[in-house]
């Protein structure tokens, strides 16, 4: 079987061989890099490495940085780390702000604090486009003593949406209320300085960048308190326990190192392929729908979501429908949504957009990456028309 | 042949699927699930809407090496099969949601979305055989297993329906389905059968009931007469905790006056009264039925022609004769002996030696005296 037409980079994104060989060099060594003697040094050393190389790339300091088991922990370490310092701090800021279009990762674990630890949070309105509505956030900052934190992601991973995030930052800051934001999808593809955004706390992934799976960072001030969830030998500064993964941690670092020096050229590329396919997707089925920004609804659309990212719902369809018959002919690509059992829900993101289950439940999402292609689009292109006549037909 | 194999996450679905991919069809596992929120339905036990069977559907396709995808079936199982299920209790009858969900779900709505997107039939795991008749239909007849043959939930699939299905295991004793699938390497291959009702946790159909349909049923609670006598014998909670025939948990304190056990005779759901009387009054002779689904050529209408019949799921045979009413609108059995404990609501199933005719829903039987269905 020839390789498949891999579209689905938000999902995961290959390995770059940089980070593939320094990880198995690694790999080969035996060391805990809490050990005291030379072996442990060496390994220390690796990880230390590697944390200014995270810092550099995403400018903050190497004492911001904490390495996680990825994202999913980073983003509830942010969460409830800050969440139950700021309650200690305060007992009053119990409110905790975000919007209804973040990942699971942010929004479950809210979720289990308003249910289990007697918070409250509030889903902040986001337009037509995916995007945060400013005025609903003031109108939520206007009690601010009564705010433990706010947490907006850099861009969504379903729609590509860019967040307004200076605008957040400038009205949390004003109450001195800590910002956090999921720029695990932002990271490489568009520009993500730590110190310049203004935010407090900033969740990392490994595989999202040409890194491996199981790693990531919560990058995190320094004069900000964070509860530890893990508690045990307190190896990254007693925020998070457990033997560091160096092999993952120096992977990690090569590859978001690599991501964040190529990203303008990188970018420049993926948004040549997504003006590609969006034309085409557009010529083939006319009334094909592009969620997020978009030419129709957005000046400058292309900038205000992420390079790579074309989400299009397909009226008459079932996602679902679509992503089988597209995967039989080899390309690869998700519904977008999130699934237990791999039982597709109808997507909150999109929901939160004002659109309907029926509509939530005909889209596709195509995410183009660093090894895309312009045959890998036409690929798209030719087996797309004949997959929604199918898909159209055998909607219940 | 492109091939969509229904996996329940069972060792027969992930047998009949292996057996499918083997003779060379192009095969696409799909597992469907039920209910939207794998737990809702049946929590901690094992049926077919649960994440475990899910995953072991999964892990089955991975053995043998096909696609797999879940398909979202929630809604359509609710409306057509669970509501179905409620509303029938709620009046009295006894339903049966296999028939239902293999008629309106399995062999209709999954059936239809596969033709749609491109694939020629859909495989499972039924015990079943279909073969090419001389007339060039496909006939339905008995698995060689006869302690597991399924054409019984099967009799409601029609022509269309039966050309474009495929049962892989009918040819096979279950013994030697479990034994080929640890062969092939399936780790469900000793996963005990379901025997439940899927949607239903523990296969407590009466708890189940009263919390689905809770004070909807204007029958919650009422007395149980002894229909002889017309004595009050006791109070229940709900008819939909009786079915016709049904001896266990009457609660009833009072023996009969002859000493001899009682049963459940009749339900009349709009009083709430269940009566019960001994068993030679449960005795059926004849019966009507409605919604009738012919799996081939209709029988020709309004004369009598020898059958036999099967009257509930792993039931005897009976044998019977057969009437066909307004060109295959209705139909009256006569059942040449009588039998007991038969439910309006049941499916009546007709076969011609091991050849499945057709079925219809059970509306009305009769209990008067002998051969006198008309």
């Amino acid at each position: 079987m020839t390789d498949p037409v891999y579209l689905d980079h938000a999902a995961t994104t290959p390995m770059v061989p940089e980070a593939f060989e320094a990880m198995v060099e690694q790999l080969g060594r035996t060391a805990n890099p809490s050990s005291l003697h030379a072996s442990g040094r060496a390994a220390r050393r690796a990880v230390e490495e590697a944390r200014e190389r995270v810092a550099a790339a995403l400018g903050c300091r190497p004492g911001e940085v904490v390495f996680t088991s990825g994202g999913t922990e980073a983003d509830n370490l942010a969460l409830k780390g800050l969440a139950w310092a700021r309650r200690d701090q305060d007992p009053r800021r119990t409110r905790l702000l975000t919007t209804a279009v973040e990942h699971h990762a942010v929004l479950d674990p809210l979720e289990w604090l308003e249910a289990q630890q007697g918070y409250a949070v509030e889903h902040l309105a986001v337009g037509a486009d995916g995007r945060l509505d400013p005025a609903s956030l003031g109108t939520a900052l206007a009690e601010p003593a009564s705010v433990g934190l706010v947490s907006v992601m850099w861009a969504n991973n379903e729609v590509g949406t860019l967040q307004p995030l200076q605008r957040v930052v400038a009205a949390a800051g004003e109450h001195g209320i800590p910002v956090h934001t999921d720029a695990v999808q932002a990271v490489g593809a568009v520009p993500v300085d730590f110190a310049g955004s203004g935010v407090d706390a900033m969740t990392v992934s490994g595989h999202k960048v040409g890194g491996p799976h199981g790693v990531g960072a919560l990058v995190v001030r320094r004069d900000l308190p964070v509860a530890p969830l893990l508690h045990g030998g307190g190896q990254e500064r007693d925020v998070r326990s457990g033997t560091l993964d160096t092999p993952a941690v120096v992977g990690f670092a090569t590859a978001l190192d690599l991501a964040v020096a190529r990203q303008a050229e990188h970018a420049a590329h993926l948004r040549a392929l997504r003006g590609r396919l969006v034309d085409g997707l557009r010529k083939v089925v006319p009334d094909v729908v592009l969620n997020g920004p978009g030419p129709d609804s957005v000046p400058g659309w292309d900038r205000a979501r992420l390079p790579g990212n074309v989400h299009v719902s397909f009226p008459g369809c079932e996602g679902d429908s679509l992503l089988m018959l597209l995967d039989a002919r080899g390309i690869e690509c998700s519904t977008g949504s999130a699934c237990s059992a791999g039982v597709p829900q109808a997507s909150h993101v999109l929901l939160a957009m004002g659109r309907d289950e029926d509509e939530a439940r005909s889209s596709l999402r195509f995410t183009l990456g660093r090894t895309s292609t312009e045959a890998d689009v036409d690929a798209v292109l030719h087996a797309i028309g004949p997959a929604v006549e199918r898909a159209r037909a055998a909607k219940l | 042949m492109k091939v969509l194999a229904a996996m329940s996450g069972g060792v027969d679905s992930a047998v009949a699927a292996a057996r499918a991919h083997e003779a060379g069809h192009d095969v696409t596992g799909v597992h469907l699930a039920l209910s939207r929120n794998p737990a809702s339905y049946r929590s901690g036990a094992r049926g077919c809407c649960t994440i475990e069977d899910s995953n072991d559907a999964r892990r089955a396709a991975d053995v043998v090496g096909i696609p797999f995808y879940v398909w979202d079936l929630s809604e359509r199982f609710h409306a057509d099969v669970v509501e179905d299920f409620m509303d029938e209790y709620a009046a009295g009858r006894t339903p049966n949601p296999c028939l239902r969900c293999n008629e309106k779900i399995k062999f209709a709505a999954v059936l239809d979305r596969a033709l749609a997107l491109g694939f020629d039939a859909v495989a499972t795991g039924h015990y079943a055989i279909l073969r090419e008749g001389t007339d060039g239909l496909v006939e339905m007849h008995r698995s060689v297993d006869a302690g597991k043959d399924q054409s019984y939930v099967l009799g409601v699939l029609d022509q269309h329906q039966l050309r474009h299905s495929l049962f892989p295991l009918g040819d096979t004793p279950k013994a030697q389905v479990r034994e080929e699938a640890a062969r092939r390497g399936l780790l469900v291959a000793d996963k005990p059968d379901s025997h439940d009702i899927c949607f239903v946790a523990d296969g407590d159909n009466a708890g189940w009931l009263r919390e689905k349909l809770g004070e909807r049923a204007p029958n919650h609670g009422g007395v149980i007469v002894d229909d002889e006598t017309g004595e009050e014998l006791g109070r229940h909670d709900g008819t939909y905790g009786y079915t016709i025939g049904q001896r266990k948990g009457l609660r009833i304190g009072t023996p009969a006056p002859d000493g001899k056990p009682r049963f459940v005779l009749d339900i009349e759901p709009v009083e709430g009264t269940v009566r019960v009387g001994p068993r030679e009054r449960l005795a059926v002779h004849g019966l009507e039925g409605i919604r009738p689904r012919w799996c081939g050529t209709v029988p020709a209408s309004d004369t009598w022609g020898d059958c036999t019949v099967q009257l509930r799921a792993h039931g005897d045979e009976h044998r019977a004769r057969l009437r066909v009413h307004d060109g295959g609108e209705s139909v009256s059995v006569e059942l040449l002996d009588p039998a007991y404990g038969i439910a309006p609501g049941q499916a009546v199933v007709v076969y011609d030696g091991s050849r499945v005719v057709g079925s219809a829903t059970i509306a009305s039987t009769d209990r008067s005296s002998v051969g006198s269905a008309s």
